[in-house]
This record gives structure tokens, sequence and C-alpha cells, in this order.
């Protein structure tokens, strides 16, 4: 009756069954190739790095000698230039959200804006470092100073920090707004008194995953023109710095072994440090989340 | 009359999506080249037995299906069978068109190339679309895309679809609920010329839909914390013209639902 | 906050202040669009100074030079400026890294779209985008120091610096790209879909890849296309383990040098600003920028001209 012999169609279909179970083996076996090199990786830093981190090791300056470099001026240096370059674009980047979120209308202005921070999301950070050094450094005359690294920093992280707050002004309920222009509030004052405190710890999330982003940024900053060996901490804006990415980028590069220990030592740092920074953004969206529910 | 010869018999089918009810205990014949309708107000557990038919809930991973589902003698939820064996052997259509984002061509090829066809697949495509009444509207445009056709053309595209693996049982779920009058009168066509050849089980909102295309009619019901029950079961003339039931009467003179 | 409001609101403290807000209101708003302009300036910032320093570069040499010369070695005495060798070394990793992450990413994708239950895509997902989120210096680490060392015991034709492992890694990185911008798009594919296909008869396996995966497919090239731009913009990797020749080679075993790697190599050095080695990072930025803007507008063409398929 069916026009495929049952048997046939039988045959076929554990067959076809069979492939089926072979494929997503290899699914499988695909996200673990993943995983699994997270894992070695990691393992692989801890194992290298872990026996020459030591209190000693964060607090010494580098020095030509393995055993004797510690990465204290590049992780002030990382504390200086991301700070700063994170205020800046929290700044810029929450101001750019609202205007677009909240007074833009859909103009051609506002669509131009928004195709322009695609793109500029999608611009090789190493672009921002040419960028940094031509228009901070030696055109505003900054110099190879921490101000130029911040600014460089901010103007790369800016993008994402605008995306991600205008996600989290949108998720502020239209209803909010309305209710205070109800009651006749301006503009000026709903955004300010209900929409951003409703907003900021998703706004703040968004921020620190960028910050994240940026502690790990490396290229940019040496283009821009920080120092590969800083034997000094920061003492200002105008100071010459390293951050911690370049110090290990600088330790990797050299051929002996006990450098590369310490790298695998910073490079641990630097993870913590990441770690860190990404609870803070879990612990705040999930704190986030209870305030919407509660 | 005589009585058809069963095709499809449920036997105590109850179904849970998690450690919610939705159907409940449910026996009852499918007679083989007739049209059964399934009605009854929303949210009582018809598209749910439907579905029940050709193990589609097995897709729900939440959902729990027990009782018996006898087809050719075979209870269709044993272990060892393969659901798609089961879903090969009965066609479906929904409630939605949801023909594949391909060429018309290739929307009806695509269920007897997986299963393995190696006849000619030209005419198989022919075949089907004439059955389904859109061969003429079509022939000269197969490798167009299938999404621009129109809401009733998809629908008969994926009633043809459902045709070219030659199942004998067609499931359809509100087939006509996106569709204007007159692409529901053409199904409506065409289901009395395909029950020449196939079983039909309908599930509709639509109970002048019922009374029209259909030669048995189930009615289900919710009763307080009792969801999904079968009301009542017969020839649709008798269902529409003298229930059994009150509520079944009350239902189908629009007093409520 | 309706009491603030209020207090805000009284006509007793407001009315006769309302001239002043009305000014204010104005002020903040031509801040914030200043502030919006911010970025526009950024984009016009990057393209005037790399116009502006290539063209210094481009009197120099000639574009027909710049781009069919197969020796680039401005850091020598014997100064040649053809773009070639960059631009292969460039391609060589990125086209390795998709080689690893495409096929690796997409079937991560089919996997956690389709197949995989609710509670182990949970876990699953953001782990891979723990991948994404590892600074490419320790990538580059990792490349140099374990990878490539292990390719070195296959094959002693293997160099300490080379491609693969650049490339290995580079894969390793922008796999969780591939793989949560494909998934996305395959999870937008609507079930009914799915539906129509297994009531047919259809396998899984055949809902997944017939099915899904083609109708998805606009998505999953421009999670690919994003992928090669991020992999041709990367510098850190390529930097630390490819090497700092830029040879002319399809070799994926000796050292090469990318765009962003020469970059990087000649920040490093004390070229002096305003000499023509100083203005080669111009020329290779532009380049750079050139491809890597060109591929993200191809791939939000294609999400947008795409997106309404289903609606």
């Amino acid at each position: 009756m069916q026009y495929i012999e049952k048997e046939k169609y039988q045959q076929r279909l554990v067959k076809r069954q069979r492939t089926g179970k072979i494929f997503e083996i290899m699914c499988i076996i695909s996200i673990t190739i993943g995983i699994g090199m997270l894992a070695l990786l990691l393992w692989y830093v801890a194992d290298q790095g872990l026996h020459k981190l030591d209190w000693q090791f964060l607090i010494s300056f580098p020095s030509r000698f393995p055993e004797r470099a510690g990465i204290y001026g590049a992780l002030l240096g990382t504390l200086y230039v991301i700070g700063t370059g994170g205020l800046i674009a929290f700044v810029l980047g929450v101001g750019t959200a609202i205007y677009l979120e909240e007074y833009a209308n859909d103009t051609r202005l506002s669509r131009i804006l928004q195709v322009n921070i695609a793109n500029l999301a999608g611009v090789p950070s190493i672009v921002y470092g040419i960028l940094g050094l031509e228009i901070f450094v030696r055109f505003a005359g900054l110099g190879r100073s921490v101000l130029a690294g911040s600014l460089t920093i901010a103007l790369l992280i800016l993008p994402i920090v605008i995306i991600a707050s205008q996600e989290a002004l949108k998720a502020v309920p239209s209803s909010i707004r309305e209710g205070g222009f109800a009651l006749g509030a301006s503009k000026w004052q709903v955004v300010s008194i209900l929409v951003i405190p409703q907003a900021f710890a998703s706004i703040l999330t968004g921020v620190i995953l960028a910050v994240s982003r940026a502690i790990g940024e490396t290229a940019p900053l040496i283009v821009m023109g920080a120092l590969t060996f800083v034997p000094f901490a920061p003492d200002g804006f105008m100071s010459p710095f390293t951050v911690l990415p370049i110090q290990i980028f600088n330790w990797v590069s050299r051929p002996q072994h006990g450098f590369h220990e310490i790298a695998a030592a910073g490079i641990v740092v630097l993870l913590i440090t990441l770690i860190l920074l990404n609870s803070v953004a879990i612990f705040l969206r999930h704190k986030f989340s209870k305030n919407l529910e509660g | 009359m005589t009585d058809p010869q069963t095709i499809i018999q449920a036997k105590e089918i109850s179904v849970h999506y998690g450690s919610k009810k939705v159907l409940d205990n449910v026996s009852f014949d499918i007679g083989e080249n007739e049209v059964t309708s399934i009605i009854g107000p929303s949210g009582c557990g018809k598209s749910t037995l439907l579905r029940s038919f050709n193990r589609m809930n097995d897709l729900i991973p939440s959902a729990v299906v027990s009782g018996e589902i006898i087809f050719h003698g075979q209870n269709i939820y044993e272990p060892h069978l393969d659901p798609t064996e089961i879903r090969y052997q009965m066609g479906m259509v929904f409630q939605k068109p949801n023909p594949f984002p391909k060429s018309i061509y290739d929307n009806i090829a695509f269920g007897p190339k997986v299963a393995g066809f190696t006849g000619d697949m030209d005419q198989l495509v022919e075949e089907s679309l004439q059955k389904s009444a859109l061969w003429d509207e079509v022939k000269d445009r197969l490798k167009d895309s299938a999404l621009a056709l129109s809401g009733g053309q998809q629908q008969r595209l994926c009633i043809a679809r459902a045709l070219a693996v030659e199942p004998e049982v067609i499931l359809m779920d509100e087939p006509c609920s996106a569709l204007d009058p007159i692409s529901t009168l053409a199904i409506e066509q065409l289901m009395r010329e395909l029950k020449k050849q196939y079983s039909i089980i309908i599930v509709t909102h639509n109970m002048q839909q019922a009374a029209r295309v259909s030669d048995k009619t189930a009615f289900f019901m919710n009763e307080g914390d009792n969801i999904g029950l079968l009301i009542e079961y017969g020839d649709t003339q008798k269902i529409f013209s003298q229930p059994e039931h009150k509520t079944t009467e009350d239902y189908i003179t629009g007093r409520f639902g | 906050m309706a009491l603030i409001l209020e207090g805000i609101l009284d006509p007793r403290n407001y009315s006769n202040k309302r001239w002043r807000a009305g000014i204010f209101e104005q002020i903040i708003k031509v801040i914030l669009l200043l502030v919006s302009a911010i970025s526009i300036i950024t984009t016009v910032a990057i393209v005037s100074v790399m116009i502006f320093e290539a063209s210094l570069f481009f009197q120099n040499v000639s574009i027909f030079e710049f781009l069919t010369e197969t020796r680039w070695t401005p850091l020598y005495s014997s100064k040649h400026f053809g773009i070639l060798p960059l631009v292969t070394g460039t391609f060589l990793v990125a086209f390795g890294a998709m080689f690893i992450a495409l096929p690796l990413g997409l079937m991560s994708a089919i996997y956690l779209s389709e197949y995989a239950p609710d509670k182990v895509r949970q876990v699953i997902k953001p782990v891979l985008e723990v991948l994404a989120g590892i600074p490419t210096v320790v990538y580059g680490y990792f490349a140099l120091l374990f990878i490539s060392p292990i390719l070195q015991s296959i094959s002693e034709s293997v160099k300490v610096f080379n491609a693969a492992s650049a490339a290995i890694v580079m894969g390793i990185m922008i796999l969780p790209m591939v793989s949560s911008l494909s998934e996305d798009a395959m999870r937008a594919v609507p079930r009914s879909l799915r539906e129509g296909a297994y009531a047919l008869g259809a396998t899984k396996l055949e809902v997944s890849l017939r099915i899904v995966t083609p109708a998805a497919i606009s998505g999953i090239v421009a999670s690919f296309i994003l992928a090669i731009s991020r992999a041709i913009g990367e510098t850190m990797i390529v930097t630390v383990a490819a090497g700092q020749n830029p040879t002319f080679t399809f070799s994926p075993f000796v050292p090469i040098q990318t765009m962003t790697s020469y970059i990087v190599q000649v920040s490093l050095g004390d070229t002096p600003t305003g000499s023509i080695e100083f203005q080669t990072i111009f020329a290779v930025g532009i380049t750079l920028f050139t491809i890597t803007l060109t591929l993200n507008m191809i791939s939000q063409y294609i999400v947008r001209r795409f997106r309404n398929v289903y609606d």
C-alpha cells in the first residue's frame, strides 16, 4: 500500500537514526573541544604561573631578573587607565543612550547614529590605538600619558557601553514614563527621576562587562604608545604607564623560561581581576532581576 | 449506511504537561475513509489529542501520554516503535500554513526524499499537487518560493506536502482558522474528495464546518477541575440534531464557547 | 517616588520658575546631543586620520606598488612597500581560524539549538562565552608556549613562530562568536517549521540540517563574516605567536606577519614620527580598516535584508 516497501523503509530508517546519533555525538565532541581547550588553557596557565604568584610579585616592579620582577606598576597602570577610561565611557555612553532612547525620534540623525555605533563596535581595536596616537598623543599633546590611554580606552568601549545602556533603557516599561508625564513632569524629570534609577543596575552591569573587555586590551595601548618597561607607578594623569596585558606580552616575548613563568603568574592576576569584575556584574544582574520581581 | 472499518482506536488516552492534566481518559474509534471532527471550546485538549495520534507530543519535553493508540493492530506508543515511522504514516496539517522557505517543488519533495523515495519525483509532485487542487495554479512556477503563495494556496501546499508521503490518515489542526472564507470553502471541498482515499481527523473551532464536512463528531469539554473530557461522540448528524447531553446542546446552540 | 515628584511639581514651588525650567530642558537636550555626536566624531576622526597620513605615504609610494609588490621591507635598508605578504599572512591565519571555528561553532550551535535539553544549554552557553572573554594576549601565550611545541613535536618542519598555532587558538577564540550568533539565528526559526518537518516523518538530523539550517542561513553566514572580520583585526595572538617575518607564503608552518602585528612591531620600535616607516602603519591601518568595515557592512546587510522572512 505504501509506495516505499515497508521493509526497505524500516531498514533505511534504522540507518537514518544511526547517522543522526553519530551526528549528535560529533556535535557533542565539537562543544567538548571548545570547552576542553578552555580547561586546558586555564590548567596550563595555573600550572606554569601559580607557584610564582606571591605577595612579592604583586608589589614589585619589573626587573631584568625574572625572580625579582613583579607587576605592581602594571597593576596600578591598569587601575588608572581602565578606571578613568571606564568612567569617561560611562558618562558619554549613558548620555548617548539617553539621547537615542528618550529624546531622539526616529529621525535620519538617530538612524545614522545607530548605524555608526554598530560599525564602530566592529572596528578592530588596534585602529583605536592609531586614533589615540594621532589625536590624543600627538595632536592634543597629551603625550604617552595615563590620560591619553584612558581616552583611547574610553572611545574603544564606547559603542559597547552605548548598546548595553540602550538595552537597559528599552527594558524600562513605557508605563513608568507615561505615569510621570501624567503628573506633569518634564522630560528630564521623567528621565532622571524615574527612568535612570530603574535602569541603573542594568546599565552598570553593561559598563562593567565592557570594562572587563578593556582590561584585556593590549594592542591599542601599545600602538598608542604605552611603555613596555615601567619600573615605577603612575603618579598622575600625565604620567607614563604600562598595563597588565602589555607587561604580560613583554614577558612572553622574551626567550628565557623564567619570564614565561612570571608571564603566567601575570595572566593569573589578570584572569582573577576579570573574574572579580564579572562576579560583580552577575551579582548586580541578579539583584536587579530580583528588584523587578518585587 | 454500513458501519465503516475502524482505522484508529484511542484507548484511555490521558495527557499531562508536567503536573497539569490536559486530556482525561479519552477512548473512541476513528472510522476508515471518514472525516471525524473534534470540536469543543478552547483549552479542552483537542489539539493535544490530535497530536497524540502521530506522537507529535513526544517533541514537547514535559508531555506525558498514557493509554494506547491502536493503529494497524499495534499500539503506536510501544517503546520499540520509532515515532518517525508513525508520523510518516500520517499526514498532518497545521493551524497556520507552515510551508518551508524552499521552492514549491522542494516543499512537496521533502517528505518522500527523506523517506527514501526513488521513483519519479516529478510525477509524484504533480500528483500530490493535483490531489490538493493546486496544480493548475502553480504548475508554471514550481521553482518559485512557497512563501510567495497566498495563505489559502500555502495551506493547500501543506496538504499536498502531507499527501506526497502517501499517508493513510490525515490529521488537520484547525486548518482553516487562518484563511479567508473562499479558501476555507476550497479546503472543505478538498476534504470531501480526499476522504475517498484517506481517513481524516480534523480539529475545528467552527461548528458549521464540522457539520458540513464530517461524518463523525467528538465533542470535548472541561467540567470544573476535570480538564479534557470527551462528552459525546457519534454521527455528526445526530450530534447536531439531537445530542444526548445537555452540555453538547448548549455548546452547539451557541450558549457558550 | 510619586511623593518626590509631587513635591517638585507643586505649583507653589514651581509656576514662576516655569520659564527657567524650559531653558534648562533645552540645555539638557543640547548636552545630550553633543555627547551623542562624539561617536560620529570618532568615526570621522578615524577616517580622516587614516586618509591624511596614508596620503602622505602614497606621495612616496605608488598605490600600484603597494598593492602588487610581493615584498614588504620598510624597516630594512632596501625598502619595498608591497602589502601582499601582510595580506596573505593575515588571511592565512584568519582562514585557518575559520577552518576551526566554522565547523566547531556551527555544530555547537546546532547542538545547543536543536539537541541540548534546556538545563544542559543553560550551563554550556555561558561556559562557551567565557572563551570569548579571555584576553587575547593570554591566547597568544597559550599558542606560543603550549600549541606550538605540540605542533613541533609532530613535525620537525614546524618553526617556533608559525601561522598554524596562532590560527588554531584564534579559531577557539572566535568559536563562541560563531556558535552564539548562529544559535540565535536557528532559535529564531519558527517552531512550526520544525513541526511541519517532523510531521512528515523527518528525523532530528534531517530537521536540523535540511530545514532549520537553511532557514537560518542568513544569520549563520552573517556570523561567519563577522567572525572572519574579527579574526582579521585580531592582534595579540598573531603578534605573540605567528612571528614578525612578512613572507609571501601560504605555508602555515613558517613565521609570517599580519597587518596588525606589523603595526605593533612599528609601534614597539623607535621609528621617528613623520618618517616613511612611520607612515606605513597608516597605509596598513587603512587597508585593515577598509577590509573589516566592508565585511561588517556585508554582514549587517545580510541580517537586515533577510530578517523578516517569517513575519
